[in-house]
């Protein structure tokens, strides 16, 4: 199970120009989100009508009340939310794979996407007895830890605490949440769509609200992640080696896993189970960028902002006015996208 | 691809898992007078019985074809709600011996815990019944149970009002209660009238956004529920956005935004527990005309999801909506 990941990292350094050239990507991405909808607002208004925020600027735009009001309240926040959604888990599913020395690691290797899931079915099915749609995110958060937390007790106290056991225990874990899930799912019938439609992942019914929710959680975890950056490379070597480096490896393990796991919680619970984002982008990162965590934490952090905006326009815009799941879009034009980076790199994931 | 599928199955069970209750049933003439004005798909098979002559055994055309009934059922079981809500219109309510978990209407229901959706052949079989009604067919359901010698009735959503009346007409002919069915939809069709007549017309059709869930999925004016928006003169917003004419889009909130209907419907009170509050909080809806001018409109989410005999009531519900709109300018 402990493929090596990457060969002993080269010591790469993160290149000043691949930086600047993930931001401007990131920036673009999130420009694009916001001039393009499936109601069409002129670019150049909007672009007035944002420069008119800043303090000093003033000056009219040609905005009608109901255009102002699509922009601020409806496609920004929903465009920040996918910017902080794609970062954290393209971030937090390079520190699984890190982690984990497995290039199939995702966010949600441990059991995050079953235990959401149940505690989100469980939430819209509570709504008969009163619960409000609020709970839902509460509830997918907490399934979310819950499963995780499962998974590592497991991990402890059976076999040989090794980051393999880890991973099957987060298989069993997973598998009893979706068969709970499956089955509270299966005795109420009549919430399948709504179910469904949290399973397959959206940012649609969001406003301002959900971005506040995520933020502090992706701020934070994306920091404890970046730091411990260099500890990745070390681990890159394997458990024993790191640790007659000097790492405790116990506990970078709990750090990393602790911090990315909070991170696409609260990610998960206000914008459902996005998949493929986690695996596609810090991949990529490493086939063009290096294999060094230096190098591919941040970079994912910013090109998964990108990409899940980028999806995201897509999932409003294909079918315009109608929508997309926004998980078919990342893995279908993912995988594609993916499989050209993969035949045209030479480096070994 | 697979998700994908599974979501539009969950649907199409959603949408036909639902279903609602009934007009009384207006009639006392015996069920051998079948003669009914209304065109019906069911046949009367010839009897060569030499006592009482009640009808059966008959033959009625279903959605799965020819289904042949030898006598008067007295153990009917309904996997279909909207199923459940016509038997008990048309005064088969006392033949009928358990329904399925999501039939809610009429109160006196025999609910049990059978699935139509997830159906059980051995649950079902254990009623012993000698007529099983069902809207849905994951598979193998009919054809296991007329292995067993028991009469199916495939009544599908329906997809226009014909539907509607065709599917009571059927269940009064198998269930013996031909002149009640045709009483009932007699009174459905009148009531219709008078209602679809009370409405005035307009030059500029009214629109409307019909919510299923928070989630914007919508129905077009395609859909049966649609079809009877269609009956007032109102427009669905979502016609534009069903691209694969499935009928029933998810919208992006931009777009409903910007179309600003006239009326909202939300048929997702009692799943969801949307009202007219919890719209009118929603990022950027306190601004649409149709919630300051309290033209959001609560619906029963069963009765806006099935199409039973209480579609009547459902037309008067949006009939009132639009009376109380600013009269025609």
């Amino acid at each position: 199970m402990a493929v090596s990941v990457p060969r002993v990292p080269l010591p790469t350094r993160l290149r000043v120009a691949w930086l600047l050239g993930a931001v401007a990507f990131l920036v673009a991405a999130v420009a694009l989100g916001v001039a393009v909808g499936p109601v069409k607002l002129a670019p150049g208004e909007v672009f007035r009508s944002l420069i008119g925020l800043l303090p000093g600027v003033d000056g009219p735009d040609g905005l009608t009340d109901t255009q102002t009001t699509i922009l601020y309240q409806i496609r920004l926040p929903r465009v920040v939310l996918g910017g902080l959604v794609g970062a954290m888990l393209a971030g937090a599913g390079a520190a699984y794979q890190g982690v984990f020395r497995n290039p199939l690691a995702d966010p949600y290797l441990l059991g995050v996407a079953a235990g959401a899931g149940l505690g989100a079915t469980l939430a819209i099915i509570g709504r008969a007895a009163g619960l409000t749609a609020e709970a839902v995110p509460v509830a997918a958060f907490a399934g979310a830890l819950a499963a995780v937390g499962l998974t590592y007790l497991l991990g402890r106290t059976v076999g040989d605490r090794t980051a393999t056991t880890l991973i099957l225990a987060g298989v069993a874990v997973a598998s009893f949440f979706t068969a709970a899930q499956t089955f509270v799912q299966q005795r109420n019938a009549d919430t399948f769509r709504e179910v469904y439609a949290w399973i397959l992942g959206r940012l649609g019914t969001t406003g301002w609200s959900e971005v506040g929710t995520v933020a502090p959680y992706v701020v934070v975890s994306g920091a404890v992640l970046l730091a411990h950056r260099r500890m990745l490379d070390v681990l890159a070597v394997g458990d024993e080696e790191a640790a007659t480096l000097g790492v405790r490896v116990g506990r970078v393990r709990w750090w990393v896993v602790a911090a990315a796991t909070l991170g696409t919680a609260a990610a998960v619970a206000v914008s459902g189970l996005i998949g493929f984002v986690g695996i596609v982008v810090p991949h990529t990162v490493r086939l063009v960028a290096g294999s060094s965590y230096r190098v591919v934490l941040p970079l994912s952090f910013l090109l998964g902002a990108g990409f899940l905006v980028l999806a995201d326009l897509a999932a409003r815009t294909v079918l315009a006015p109608s929508e997309l799941p926004i998980g078919v879009i990342t893995a279908f034009f993912g995988a594609p996208f993916f499989v050209l980076v993969l035949r045209t790199s030479r480096e070994e994931i | 691809m697979r998700r994908k599928l599974t979501l539009t199955l969950a649907l199409a069970v959603v949408l036909a898992a639902c279903g609602g209750g009934a007009e009384p049933p207006a009639s006392t003439v015996p069920p051998e007078t079948s003669t009914t004005s209304v065109s019906t798909t069911t046949t009367t098979a010839p009897t060569t019985t030499t006592t009482v002559d009640d009808g059966f055994p008959v033959t009625v055309a279903a959605a799965n074809g020819d289904v042949t009934v030898e006598e008067r059922p007295v153990a009917v079981v309904s996997l279909s709600p909207t199923a459940t809500e016509m038997l008990f219109a048309i005064g088969a309510g006392d033949q009928v011996v358990a329904v399925d978990d999501q039939s809610n209407y009429p109160e006196e229901a025999p609910t049990t815990d059978l699935s139509g959706f997830t159906p059980n052949v051995e649950a079902i079989a254990a009623f012993e019944p000698d007529l099983v009604v069902v809207s849905f067919d994951p598979g193998d359901l009919v054809s296991s149970l007329e292995a067993l010698g028991i009469p199916v009735l495939l009544q599908p959503a329906a997809v226009s009002l014909d539907d509607v009346y065709a599917q009571i007409e059927q269940l009064g002919a198998a269930t013996g209660n031909l002149a009640e069915a045709a009483a009932l939809v007699a009174e459905m069709q009148s009531e219709i009238d008078r209602i679809v007549a009370s409405v005035p017309d307009r030059d500029e059709p009214l629109t409307y956004y019909h919510e299923l869930d928070p989630t914007f999925y919508s129905v077009t004016s395609s859909t049966f529920i649609g079809q009877v928006y269609s009956l007032l003169g109102l427009e669905s917003i979502a016609d534009p956005a069903d691209t694969d004419g499935f009928g029933y889009p998810q919208l992006s909130v931009e777009y409903i935004l910007d179309q600003d209907p006239d009326l909202i419907f939300l048929a997702d009170t009692k799943c969801c527990g949307q009202s007219p509050e919890t719209v009118a909080e929603r990022p950027g809806w306190s601004e649409l005309t149709a919630v300051r001018s309290g033209a959001v409109i609560p619906l029963d989410d069963d009765i806006a999801s099935r199409w039973g005999p209480r579609i009547v009531e459902f037309l008067g519900v949006v009939a009132e909506a639009v009376a109380t709109l600013e009269p025609v300018g």
